[in-house]
């Protein structure tokens, strides 16, 4: 993993939710000079005073926050500064919660295993507008998206889907196919022969999809799967 | 010339063609059938280049093989008699047309069996996933287009067959002839049928050696998953004799159940049914085993089958290959449940390797891998470059090939050898 970071000047702003300390200096440690961070917070309440209060361009949000949740933390933040961008972060990779935190706002999620470069990677991506997928949740847009008749049809007859929101590309799904498989933006883009910009678009779109279907599937989808 | 072995539908004759003039093989594929209706030569020339041309980067052709095989050689004159008796039937019918293309029709089916039983054994491979689905048309099925199919297909044939009938002979007149030709191919299956058991009876034998050979392989892969990895491990953890006990301890478990209750080592447990869960217990197992990560995506979920735990087998062979030889930190495996086939890649950014310089006697991408996926229809396509990493992308038909292996099975009996039974 050797992509290189964008070399300007610029440092994004970030800020820290996250309830455990040790992984708070961790992240702090590996990111190191790239980034300022501007503040930490270990629970909901502190989080959304202090992130409304110092906005930040980038949030590292742990999915799991006592007191409500990851999800709660967006609620509190987007509708104030719909400005700062929020990327997910996880152990437990539930898809109920990682779809919670999509649908909330978040611009990506990535697991806590991801290694110093790669989460500098991201942290860039988000800042700079673009959605930041990790493999897993590549695998649950496919997942929840591919096989829409995976459980009883009867009620997904509904009326009033936008069909345009209701299902991904064929592109999409290569992207997001070659995301779950491990490749980075980089490999994505050379081996479908497309720009990294464009693999970028792709991911995005598929977000904004993500967050604004009204799609049966995605939330019972979400409740009733337990992956592995 | 070359036949081609990517865009192939049966040689890869018509893409070799089309590779090497230039001309758009769909053309070139619908003249040849076209022609092949009413000439029945093109059938036979298709034949023939199949035996000569040789495949892709081969440097032997089927000919040279086939000439040294006397039983196929010995098939091929059995299938004379027949000619004759064919030949007897349509001139007392008058039916010409029949007459013209037998010959060359019987010719290319002699060819065809010869090429059957000297092509290599990825050809054979293929031949028999792409042939095997046609034949099950036949076969009982649920599908319901099969049963229509079917009808549809012997209606045709019996009106075909009525209507040359009354159009040679308006008259019963027609049955009396038919009686001395009745006692001429008597006298023929009298003569040659003796031979004909002959022949079917060393096939047979053939086929059990074949199915020896296959279980043997087999064999041969389970041991190196378990016994010979486990060797491996071992070596390295020289110096940790608790962990050389504990490695010890569970590989005796694994032979035993193996050896007397017929658990294949290594392999999912009869217990694990669904694909998802089969994926987990292999990443639970060699995270535990090889001390690496291993993250899994998995889109969709199916019950397991025979092919299934094969796939996963392959699976677990690559992911342990990558712990031990890539030299990364983490594999990832992702997995997902198609219509028609699961697909499967196991990928690591480690140092790589070169796939062609892989000696022929290493036994985990041989036997573990490919041949494990042959056997039930499989693909194998490993992408790797020292200092690129590795995938191995797997892909098992499900599905459609569910009908087609227990089609095979029953055809061949004896083609699924399981580990040796327990001894009594």
């Amino acid at each position: 993993m050797t992509d290189t970071r964008p070399n300007d000047a610029h440092r994004p702003r970030i800020f820290l939710v996250e309830d455990h300390a040790v992984f708070r200096a961790g992240v702090r440690a590996e990111l190191g000079d790239a980034v300022e961070v501007v503040g930490e917070a270990d629970e909901v309440e502190a989080a959304i005073e202090l992130i409304n209060e110092r906005v930040p361009e980038v949030v590292l949000l742990d999915v799991h926050l006592p007191g409500g949740g990851g999800h709660a933390v967006l609620h509190g933040v987007l509708p104030h500064h719909p400005e700062v961008r929020f990327l997910a972060l996880s152990v437990s990779d539930a898809p109920e919660d990682v779809i919670a935190v999509i649908r909330a706002g978040a611009r990506g999620y990535i697991t806590k295993t991801i290694s110093g470069g790669e989460l500098l990677q991201a942290v860039y991506r988000v800042a700079a507008g673009d959605a930041v997928f990790s493999p897993r949740l590549a695998g649950f847009v496919l997942d929840a998206f591919s096989h829409p008749t995976a459980g009883d049809q009867s009620d997904t007859v509904t009326t009033g889907l936008d069909p345009e929101l209701d299902q991904i590309s064929p592109r999409e799904r290569e992207v997001l196919r070659l995301i779950a498989r491990g490749y980075t933006y980089k490999e994505v883009a050379r081996d479908l022969t497309i720009s990294a910009k464009t693999v970028e678009s792709h991911v995005s779109s598929v977000l904004r999809k993500l967050q604004l279907s009204t799609r049966h599937e995605l939330t019972r989808w979400a409740t009733d799967r337990r992956l592995i | 010339m070359r036949r081609s072995s990517d865009g192939r539908v049966l040689a890869g004759i018509c893409a070799g063609i089309s590779q090497k003039t230039g001309i758009d093989v769909t053309i070139l594929r619908i003249g040849f059938v076209l022609v092949g209706l009413f000439a029945g030569f093109p059938v036979l020339i298709y034949a023939l280049a199949w035996l000569i041309v040789p495949l892709g980067t081969e440097t032997s052709n089927i000919f040279s093989r086939a000439v040294a095989d006397r039983r196929g050689i010995r098939l091929v004159i059995a299938i004379i008699p027949l000619v004759i008796v064919t030949q007897i039937v349509v001139s007392l019918l008058h039916v010409s047309f029949v007459g013209i293309i037998s010959w060359p029709v019987f010719l290319a089916a002699g060819l065809t069996i010869l090429i059957w039983r000297n092509a290599s054994e990825p050809e054979r491979v293929w031949m028999h996933n792409d042939l095997v689905p046609m034949l099950s048309v036949g076969s009982e099925g649920p599908g319901r287009w099969k049963v229509i199919l079917r009808t549809t297909a012997g209606a045709a044939l019996a009106v075909g067959g009525i209507v040359v009938l009354i159009l040679g002979h308006p008259s019963t007149a027609a049955l009396r002839p038919l009686g001395g030709a009745l006692l001429v191919i008597a006298a023929i299956v009298v003569v040659f049928g003796p031979w004909w058991l002959t022949l079917v009876r060393d096939l047979m034998a053939e086929r059990q050696a074949r199915a020896l050979a296959e279980e043997r392989g087999q064999m041969a892969a389970h041991v190196h998953d378990s016994v010979l990895q486990t060797l491996a491990l071992i070596q390295r953890a020289a110096d940790d004799p608790q962990n050389v006990v504990r490695l010890a301890r569970a590989q005796e478990r694994e032979l035993r159940a193996w050896l007397f209750e017929g658990r294949a080592p290594g392999s999912i447990g009869d217990e694990v049914t669904m694909l998802a869960e089969g994926i987990g217990l292999l990443q639970r197992h060699v995270e535990a085993d090889h001390g690496i990560t291993v993250q899994v995506v998995m889109v969709g979920d199916c019950p397991l089958t025979e092919s299934l735990r094969a796939l996963l087998d392959a699976a677990r062979e690559a992911t342990v290959n990558s712990a031990k030889w890539s030299g990364a930190p983490q594999v990832s495996l992702y997995a997902e449940v198609e219509p028609g086939a699961v697909m499967l890649f196991v990928r690591d950014r480690g140092q790589g390797f070169d796939p062609d310089a892989v000696p022929a006697d290493r036994q985990g991408i041989a036997q573990s891998i490919r041949a494990r996926m042959a056997r039930y229809g499989g693909t194998v396509v490993i992408r790797s470059a020292p200092g690129e990493g590795t995938e191995v992308e797997l892909k098992m038909p499900t599905a459609t090939a569910t009908a087609t292996a227990t089609a095979t099975a029953t055809a061949t009996a004896t083609a699924t050898p399981n580990p040796p039974s327990p001894p009594k």
